[in-house]
């Protein structure tokens, strides 16, 4: 049969095979993606969600943990000594580069809210254990925070996460909302 | 090699089946009467060990499941039901929180077995990677399960590991939140982890029977490390080694049960019968012990990044290590270089695993004041007018505080320097420069020196 040395029927037999593979293999991603996509979080975990805090009983130098999307935030009322301390640091020093003005409210200066979780592995550090630097020791595997929340020893690479947050009254935040910022340049006045 | 063995059905049903199913030609040929090596010794009866292990997990771990809910508000407490309420619960529990340290036990020795006895070199590398695939998944399997009851250390041990992936840049917090099912581990993370471990132990059977595939064509290494020469070398796997491997599955067992009935809770960690509470992390978290040498190297490396990327090398430095080995002899009794590099490495192991379990600044020798701190305190206090035995005082304060010390994580970076060291530089060098000993002509041979029976130790018509 000379039709199975026939340049023409070989390549159009060649274009099925390649036609059906390609196909077959697009099929195979675009039904992947759901299966990998459904273990994203959820509609209702997405939802965004704000926590309201009462600042009226923390006292200086203590420290709340509160809960944000599921994650725990510290709250801490900051010492004049601590708030020096984290100005003075000078900031090229730092493994993670942030002045300590970009990480509270100017005027707030008190007030520092950041996410718990250490930037290593996710543990929440140890509020009873102050660290090398005045902030948090990290009992895991050693990191150590400074009172601007920065990371200056350990493991971790970066400074713990600075959540947006509003100040609603002179007592009260709300954790998930951009600061106002009539309030935030007439407060630093 | 796997030999000229071959089944012959003796009857009208057994010829009937073998030409329509041939299940009992394989039962036959590759169980009761695979030729095996004469000389196998008790290090060669952790494979089947592990195969029980496996069954052990698989069946408690379903009676588990009958009584377990997957919920984070729920799961804490339907552990604490089977522990007291169920019947037999207790029992189950702890037969299967042990049985995963047993089998983890069992699975360092059979692969310390390979190592010394040269069993991951030709022809056997893919037997020697489907056991590596084994054990990753076994690892996989075991942390998935430890987060189930969600106690303190479920939870923080699921949060670590987990952010393990957050270190991969770009991607790595979409990875870890992918993984969890949400912004931080919670019941979504839960559920799945649950159906996963339920999966993965029927993945490693099936992993397991390509294993035995992959054994049963080339047929078992021995503690010689030279091939088989022919049915003089071999004894049929039933009865010989059925009754080797029973007498050690007893003694395992005797271990096992041990644990399981008068010290349960040893190898576990107290914080895990304290509810998860992700508000607060337990003082002194550490992984179970079969993870602690990895735990140790993790830590031992300052940048987030490079650790993870040297714990994971640090086990899949395994794949390659059937070709990172230079030497063409097998077993270590003939490489008496590379015989006490393996030891070592045992030691370093050891030490890494020690490591893991204390905390980073575990001290363990005092190397003095820092004299430079010392100082710089004690002109401070000179600066302040401060003179006499005030400043003795300060002095000797200073000096109890600032102290230089050889720590735990210190100790760990020298050992994971000699882990890679083991397998990157003294594996092919010492294949390179050792002169091995002399072998032996057979395994016959070298059975009979010892003062062997010349018998031929095989059941009657074994070998047609
Ligand atoms: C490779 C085999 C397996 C290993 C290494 C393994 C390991 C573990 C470990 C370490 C735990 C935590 C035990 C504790 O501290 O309470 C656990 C729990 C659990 N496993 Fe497994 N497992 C295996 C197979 C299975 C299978 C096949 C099932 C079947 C569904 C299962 C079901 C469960 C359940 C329901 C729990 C939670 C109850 C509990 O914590 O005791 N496991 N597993
Ligand atoms: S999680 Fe904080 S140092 Fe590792």
């Amino acid at each position: 049969m000379a039709h199975a040395h026939d340049d023409a029927d070989v390549t159009r037999r060649d274009f099925i095979y390649v036609a059906a593979s390609g196909m077959t293999a697009a099929g195979a991603v675009a039904t992947a993606i759901p299966f990998i996509d459904q273990m994203n979080p959820a509609r209702d975990t997405l939802a965004l969600a704000t926590t309201e805090v009462d600042l009226a009983s923390v006292t200086p130098g203590q420290s709340i943990t509160v809960m944000w999307r599921k994650k725990p935030v510290f709250v801490r009322r900051r010492t004049p000594e601590e708030i020096k301390a984290a100005q003075d640091v000078p900031v090229d020093a730092l493994p993670d580069p942030q002045a300590d003005s970009a990480r509270v409210q100017s005027g707030k200066e008190e007030w520092l809210v950041v996410l718990a979780n250490c930037t290593h592995l996710g543990c929440v550090p140890d509020k009873g254990n102050k660290g090398e630097f005045g902030g948090w020791l990290c009992p895991c595997h050693g990191s150590h925070y400074d009172t601007s929340g920065r990371i200056r020893k350990g493991p971790a690479p970066l400074n713990l996460a600075v959540p947006e947050f509003r100040f609603i009254s002179d007592t009260k935040i709300v954790i998930g909302e951009a600061p106002a910022p009539a309030a935030t340049t007439t407060e630093g006045a | 090699m796997a030999g000229d063995y071959k089944y012959k059905p003796t009857n009208g049903f057994t010829r009937w089946l073998d030409s329509r199913l041939p299940i009992w030609r394989m039962v036959d040929e590759q169980v009761l009467n695979f030729p095996t090596p004469k000389n196998l010794n008790y290090w060669y009866t952790f494979g089947g060990i592990l195969t029980l292990m496996l069954g052990v997990q698989i069946i408690t771990g379903i009676v588990l499941a009958m009584h377990y809910t997957p919920h984070e508000k729920l799961a804490f407490d339907s552990v604490e039901r089977i522990m007291r309420d169920v019947n037999y619960g207790w029992m189950m529990r702890y037969l299967h929180s042990n049985g995963a340290s047993m089998f983890f036990i069992a699975v360092y020795i059979h692969m310390f077995r390979g190592l010394y006895y040269g069993s991951y070199k030709a022809p056997r590398e893919v037997l020697w990677i489907l056991g590596v695939i084994i054990y990753l998944l076994m690892m996989a399997t075991a942390f998935l399960g430890y987060t189930l009851p969600w106690g303190q250390m479920s939870f923080w041990g699921a949060t670590v590991i987990t952010n393990f992936f957050s270190a991969i840049p770009f991607v790595g917090e979409a990875i870890t939140q992918w993984l969890w099912g949400s912004f931080a581990v919670d019941n979504s993370t839960l559920q799945r982890f649950f159906s996963l471990h339920y999966l993965l132990p029927f993945v490693i059977a099936g992993v397991v029977i390509l294993h035995i595939w992959a054994l049963h064509v080339p047929g078992n290494n021995n503690p010689l490390g030279i091939d088989v020469r022919g049915p003089q070398d071999t004894v049929a796997f039933h009865p010989y080694y059925t009754v080797k491997d029973g007498f050690a599955i007893a003694v395992f067992l005797l271990l096992f049960f041990y644990f399981v009935f008068f010290n349960p809770n040893y190898l576990g960690h107290t914080d895990n019968y304290i509810p998860a509470n992700p508000l607060v992390t337990p003082a002194h978290i550490v992984p179970e012990w079969y993870f602690l040498p990895f735990y140790a190297i993790l830590r031992s490396v300052p940048d987030k990044l490079m650790g993870v990327i040297l714990m994971f090398g640090s086990i899949f430095v395994l794949f390659f290590l059937p070709w990172l080995d230079t030497s063409r002899v097998r077993s270590a009794a003939f490489r008496p270089i590379y015989r006490q590099a393996f030891w070592i490495f045992v030691v370093v192991c050891l030490g890494l695993g020690w490591v893991g379990a204390q905390t980073t600044d575990y001290k363990i020798f005092d190397l003095g004041p820092k004299t430079d701190v010392v100082e710089q305190i004690v002109e401070k206090a000179k600066a302040d007018n401060v003179t006499g035995q005030a400043l003795e005082a300060v002095r000797t304060q200073a000096e109890e505080q600032n102290r230089r010390a050889f720590d735990a994580t210190d100790l760990g970076r020298i050992l994971t320097i000699l882990y890679f060291a083991f397998f990157l530089i003294a594996i092919p060098l010492i294949g390179v420069v050792e002169t091995p000993k002399a072998l032996p002509r057979s395994i016959s041979e070298a059975v009979l020196a010892h003062g062997g029976s010349s018998q031929p130790a095989r059941p009657q018509g074994a070998h047609a």
